[in-house]
């Protein structure tokens, strides 16, 4: 489409979804992305698709692994303690190998906490979140427009490696209205699905199950998930420099954090502070590569994230100590302005005489 | 010469890990033997439970999803929503069914998907040895109630399959025993129409099978067959407690 309209992220996110071809949603309500639900129970009514409210997110995840088995395309959205509940099921779908998009409207915890956005689900995120051995590709979105591209390509990155998707944005990305264009669907050729449930008529019988009680075979299952997790770190990781090429301090932020130090890297670039920002779109994978090839030029980098500290861990496991990590964070819900971080920016400077 | 008895087509000719006298062999070949009569070996689909029958899935040869500890209902609804055309069973334990999975039980039957459940009481946790289960009966001691269930302290057995009867989404409910061979081709029939009432799309379907668990029971199979009979049927009366196929055509 070539117009540009005015949308809303979390209704972005359901028409990308919708776009994609995604017929099943369930989901319980949660402020703040009650709008997904809301928009999806229209949505799916006008495409013929299946819109139901579970009776709690425990539920809902388990109609989406329902869904998957049955080989279509599924979601459910929620915000940080509906996820927690959600873990039980995609330790499960990451073990039955069920692709699906999780959507995480971030707000601020821990425990119930508040309703403001927030990034202090990242290690939650990123590390699996449920019990057992896997991963799951982790992306964070820093606008509106590219919620809808990511939502979007969510869906084929989940069938392609057949593994549930998360996608991380705070509570400002579901909220923020910008415009955007309504981009089709890229064409991405997705392999057959021989893995489905649909009655064993003129087949052998099938079963989709996580149970392998013999230790050998579920190291040999853990080792064939590994690959797949090698595979797509090697694959999938995305990330946008602004300004690294000459930066003598770096930025590392992702979400809504990485468009507040965008601002403020413009405001001291205006001031002659060589100042540049790495943005991760994956978290998980995560650019590792892209930070420490910036090590070599950056004299120190700052993570800036909207909690106490998390991603900050997997910046030093990139840069591996060839550069100093400071870090600057603001959680439990607080959304700082471009001028503050620009000040902590102008701190470092000084104090490191850079 | 005349056959009376074959193995079901649809059971897999494997030996079962079940104990002796466990009630999960019996029931699992009456599904494959309904599962046969009514020749839906090609549209249904089971999702069985965690705990001993988890591995049923070995046994039926139909497909099958496995599901998380008491979430039968709800991947049984994600199914079914996903397609409406094919018969979903879930196959649950009391445990699973009335405890952990209390919440998708019952929200499942009182939308009134369009799904069955066989749901096997034998008042214990059978897989994990033996504990207090959701129907453990007053007195009844188990692992985790060694002094035998007291009202005061464990609360009073739930009476879930009672509770489902009560929801406008249920179509049929019904419970049945193994206790003896007549009660147990009246299961049979329970099942054949608990599955017809779900491809009538009338609504909820569930047969609670009051079933022996020897091992748990500290008891030899015969008798826990006379437990089954003389205590477990007392606390649990059998008998059809909801069946509104008839006001389907109205």
């Amino acid at each position: 489409m070539d117009k540009k309209i005015l949308m809303k992220g979390t209704d972005a996110l359901g028409e990308a979804a919708i776009r994609a071809g995604c017929t099943c949603y369930f989901g319980y309500p949660i402020t703040p992305q009650n709008e997904v639900p809301e928009y999806m129970s229209r949505r799916m009514q006008e495409v013929g698709g299946v819109f139901l409210q579970g009776e709690s997110e425990i539920a809902s995840i388990n109609m989406v692994l329902g869904a998957a088995a049955s080989g279509m395309r599924a979601m459910t959205s929620s915000s940080s303690p509906g996820i927690s509940l959600k873990q039980e099921g995609l330790s499960f779908m990451a073990a039955l190998e069920l692709p699906a998009v999780i959507i995480n409207i971030n707000r601020g915890g821990p425990g119930l906490g508040n309703i403001a956005p927030s990034q202090g689900d990242y290690y939650q995120a990123t590390r699996g979140g449920g019990h057992g051995d896997y991963r799951m590709p982790v992306y964070a979105p820093a606008s509106v427009q590219e919620l809808y591209d990511i939502t979007m390509k969510s869906f084929d990155v989940a069938d392609l490696y057949r593994t549930p998707v998360m996608i991380l944005g705070d509570g400002m990305m579901g909220q923020i209205v910008e415009p955007i264009y309504l981009n089709e669907r890229p064409k991405v050729e997705i392999p057959p699905k021989d893995y489905i449930l649909d009655g064993a008529e003129g087949r052998p019988s099938r079963i989709i199950k996580s149970l392998i009680l013999d230790p050998a075979e579920m190291e040999e299952h853990n080792w064939k998930l590994k690959r797949k997790y090698d595979l797509m770190s090697h694959e999938l990781p995305q990330w946008e420099e602004f300004m690294t090429d000459d930066a003598k301090l770096t930025i590392i932020a992702y979400g809504t954090a990485a468009r507040i130090a965008k601002g403020a890297v413009k405001r001291v670039r205006s001031e002659g502070l060589k100042v540049g920002l790495l943005r991760p779109i994956t978290l998980w994978p995560f650019p590792e590569e892209a930070i420490r090839s910036l090590a070599k030029k950056t004299k120190l980098f700052l993570v800036f994230e909207m909690s106490t500290g998390q991603m900050l861990d997997d910046v030093r496991l990139a840069v591996q100590g060839r550069a100093p990590c400071e870090f600057y964070g603001r959680p439990g819900g607080v959304v700082p302005i471009p001028q503050e971080i620009a000040r902590i920016i102008e701190r470092y400077w000084l104090q490191k005489e850079l | 010469m005349k056959t009376i008895y074959t193995r079901p087509k649809s059971l897999k000719p494997v030996p079962n890990h079940y104990c002796p006298g466990c009630g999960h062999s019996i029931i699992h070949r009456l599904v494959c033997e309904v599962v046969d009569e009514m020749d839906i070996r090609g549209k249904i689909i089971c999702i069985p439970p965690a705990g001993c029958a988890v591995l049923a899935y070995n046994y039926f040869d139909f497909d099958a999803c496995e599901s998380a500890h008491g979430r039968g209902c709800a991947v049984a609804t994600g199914i079914k929503r996903a397609q409406p055309d094919k018969l979903i069973f879930t196959y649950q334990g009391d445990g699973d069914m009335a405890a952990i999975g209390t919440a998708e039980t019952l929200h499942a039957a009182n939308r009134g998907e369009k799904i069955t459940s066989i749901f096997v009481n034998n008042a214990v946790y059978g897989m994990t040895g033996g504990q207090m289960a959701p129907t453990t009966m007053l007195g009844q001691k188990t692992t985790t109630s060694p002094y035998g269930r007291r009202n005061e302290v464990e609360g009073y057995p739930l009476k879930i399959t009672e509770l489902i009867a009560t929801l406008p989404g249920a179509a049929y409910v019904t419970r049945t025993s193994l206790a003896d061979p007549a009660k147990i081709r009246e299961t049979k029939k329970a099942i054949r129409k608990a599955f017809e009432v779900q491809m009538a799309g009338t609504g909820y379907s569930l047969v609670e099978i009051l079933s022996p668990c020897p091992t748990n029971w500290k008891m030899s199979p015969r008798e826990a067959f006379v437990y089954l009979e003389e205590k477990m049927e007392k606390e649990y009366p059998i008998g059809v407690m909801k069946d509104n196929t008839t006001k389907k055509d109205k």
